[in-house]
């Protein structure tokens, strides 16, 4: 089998050319799913019969958590692709995940912190899964933090991508913090097959799941172009961009 | 349409949720379009400094 394919990932002409074609698609298609889960949990599902209407945030909730760890995984997986194979394009890609995995953060903490009042009586407490997430956030914070300091784009580079390599053991702690430690957050809710929820619940928050994994394709893609232009703009190709 | 907005008196948590994660997305794909915005009009200009 040819792995000739695999190489124009690290062609940024290439993988420019990839992001304009496909980051509308994904946008587009991101949108719709997102009105349509919103319309299906807002609307349609009905209410919990111990929460009641406040179980809504789920929706934004727990699919934000899940990106803000899938980004931050994503960006870890960049980073040491370009730290090992010394691929520029790799470290674009983490460079372009972090502003929107830590946007992620954001909305989980509080979104999380809007759900924690009404159901525990309080806006934070200092409970593994909340204690990590906020670390979480400070990683994300740490490596654009760290990028900007360093005016030399590779060591900037390979500064960063070792931050987000080293800041990767936080993933697993969040997502297991719940079954590790004593916690205020309920453990993770099963979905599919012998599922804690009914149907009506599941749906949009499944469609939801998958709309936001579109939409950080989508957002993410854009980034990378605004990164490889800054990093290519004396490149021949980016002129032949700039002038078509 | 009163009672769906009262969220059975949850409104002042499930409305403000509602509204940071879309102002959220939306301000993402602003500065992703701005950061485009401004990198081509960064390389426009190295390049046309360049003979």
């Amino acid at each position: 089998m040819s792995w000739a394919w695999f190489h124009r990932f690290g062609s940024p002409p290439w993988i420019y050319g990839f992001s304009r074609r496909w980051a509308p698609w994904f946008g587009g298609l991101a949108a719709l799913g997102i009105l349509v889960a919103l319309y299906g949990g807002f609307v349609l599902a009905p209410a919990d019969y111990q929460q009641k209407d406040a179980f809504r945030i789920v929706y934004v909730h727990a699919p934000s958590a899940m990106l803000s760890l899938a980004i931050y995984t994503t960006m870890a997986v960049a980073a040491a692709v370009g730290l090992i194979w010394r691929i520029k394009v790799a470290h674009a890609a983490a460079a372009a995940c972090a502003p929107v995995g830590a946007w992620f953060t954001v909305v989980t903490l509080g979104t999380g912190m809007l759900w924690g009042k009404p159901m525990w009586g309080t806006y934070w407490a200092w409970d593994p899964r909340l204690t990590s997430e906020l670390v979480l956030l400070f990683l994300y914070f740490g490596y654009m933090g760290l990028r900007a300091a360093i005016e030399d784009p590779q060591k900037a580079d390979k500064a960063s991508a070792v931050l987000a390599v080293v800041g990767v053991v936080n993933v697993p702690i969040i997502r297991f913090s719940v079954d590790w430690w004593n916690s205020l957050h309920q453990p993770a809710t099963r979905l599919l097959g012998k599922a804690d929820m009914d149907w009506t619940m599941t749906w949009p928050l499944l469609l939801m799941f998958l709309a936001f994994t579109l939409y950080f394709g989508a957002v993410m893609l854009v980034r990378l172009r605004a990164e490889l232009l800054r990093r290519e703009r004396n490149a021949s190709w980016v002129r032949e961009v700039l002038r078509g | 349409m009163d009672e769906f907005l009262a969220m059975s008196g949850y409104a002042e948590y499930v409305w403000p949720s509602l509204a940071l994660a879309v102002g959220a997305l939306l301000l993402n794909v602003w500065l992703a379009r701005r950061a485009v915005a401004l990198a081509e009009r960064d390389a426009r200009r190295r390049q046309e400094m360049t003979p």
